[in-house]
């Protein structure tokens, strides 16, 4: 017996990272814009994605991939919008990992023009996990306070977009709009923030043109 | 708590490479772990405890080196670490500044024990 050393050096979400880079070819190629949204539960990701699909809907082709530990409730309410939804449950993992997204990429209609993903809520361990999105969209709601991005880094500094939601409950809490921005952006300056409020249907219409822009430019690249 | 999904993944690479090697036992291993790698050290060693009974790495110990995030200034060139993972230069106050470590999440090295 003898003892050997063997130097490695790989990367341990290194098969995540291959998996969500045929996921995003593949859905680039068929000029798919995939969005993957973040939040801790409740921020209001269904909520904003109901809005979303209300007002793409009439021109836009949308696809929706909804994770959660348990339950259908998140792809009903998506369905109940006239949208096509699918629903990973993970059984107990607190993130979505590329290959779950993979086993369902088949069954999304190819004429789609957008597809969402809304990860399972929270802050932390999705952040680590490239699902082959073009776009990730971090969402903080007033409700869990300005000072959150320091607190979660990766969630911030991995994400294109800020969204800070339920904007219409500001008025009776203690949140500053500048200093999450200033916040997050200190963290990533690349960051485009964005202000909304499903319930008061505020800020939808920006974040809707976003993502119309940024599918424009990814079919500009195609073509 | 993603860092069982992480630790299940790592034992996978382990019986390979213990396999191509012809390996009995695997004596140690060791990761370098980035200040924004979003996984938390501690959790890993839990995680692999739990997981390595068993199995031919039952007795290996995890080593675990913490890197920290550092960054250098595209227009100073001043190179520093920012423990609040702030992009900003501290010397200039420049946002151009460019990642040199602490988001890795590496399986560095494996010890076996071969014939
Ligand atoms: N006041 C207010 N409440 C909201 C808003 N968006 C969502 N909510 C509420 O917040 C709760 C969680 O929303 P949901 O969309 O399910 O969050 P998710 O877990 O991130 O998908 C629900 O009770 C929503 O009605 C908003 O813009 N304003
Ligand atoms: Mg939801
Ligand atoms: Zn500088």
């Amino acid at each position: 017996m003898k003892k050997k050393e063997v130097l490695v050096l790989e990367d341990l979400l290194g098969s995540n990272k291959k998996i969500a880079s045929e996921i995003r070819n593949k859905l680039k190629e068929r000029g798919i814009l995939t969005i993957n949204f973040l939040s801790s539960p409740g921020a209001g990701k269904t909520s904003l994605l109901e809005k979303i699909a209300r007002r793409l809907k009439p021109q836009y082709k949308m696809s929706v991939i909804e994770g959660d530990i348990e339950t259908e409730r998140d792809a009903d309410r998506i369905r109940a919008q006239g949208i096509p939804a699918w629903q990973i449950t993970t059984g107990g993992a607190c993130h979505l990992e590329a290959k779950m997204v993979g086993k369902i990429l088949s069954q999304i209609p190819s004429d789609s023009d957008f597809l969402f993903i809304e990860n399972v809520g929270n802050l932390v361990c999705p952040a680590s996990y490239d699902l082959g999105e073009s776009i990730r969209c971090v969402l903080l709601s007033t409700p869990e306070g300005d000072d959150k991005p320091k607190k979660y880094p990766k969630a911030f500094s991995t994400s294109q977009c800020l969204i800070i939601t339920k904007s219409d409950l500001s008025s009776t809490l203690p949140f500053d709009f500048d200093r999450a921005q200033k916040e997050a952006q200190s963290i990533n300056p690349q960051l485009h923030t964005f202000i909304t409020s499903a319930e008061k249907e505020k800020g939808v219409e920006e974040l809707a043109n976003f993502f119309l822009s940024s599918l424009k430019n990814l079919r500009k690249k195609n073509a | 708590m993603h860092e069982l999904s992480i630790v299940a993944n790592l034992f996978e690479t382990l019986k390979e490479k213990a396999r191509e090697k012809g390996a009995q036992k695997i004596l140690m291993v060791k990761l370098k772990v980035g200040a924004l790698s979003g996984v938390v050290p501690e959790f890993l060693e839990t995680a692999f405890d739990s997981y390595k009974k068993g199995t031919l790495a039952s007795e290996a110990q995890l080593k675990i080196e913490k890197v920290p995030f550092r960054i250098q200034c595209q227009d100073c060139q001043t190179e520093m670490t920012r423990n609040d993972f702030v992009l900003i230069c501290s010397q200039c106050g420049s946002t151009n500044l460019k990642t040199l470590s602490g988001t890795e999440l590496l399986l560095e090295k494996i010890e076996m024990e071969v014939e």
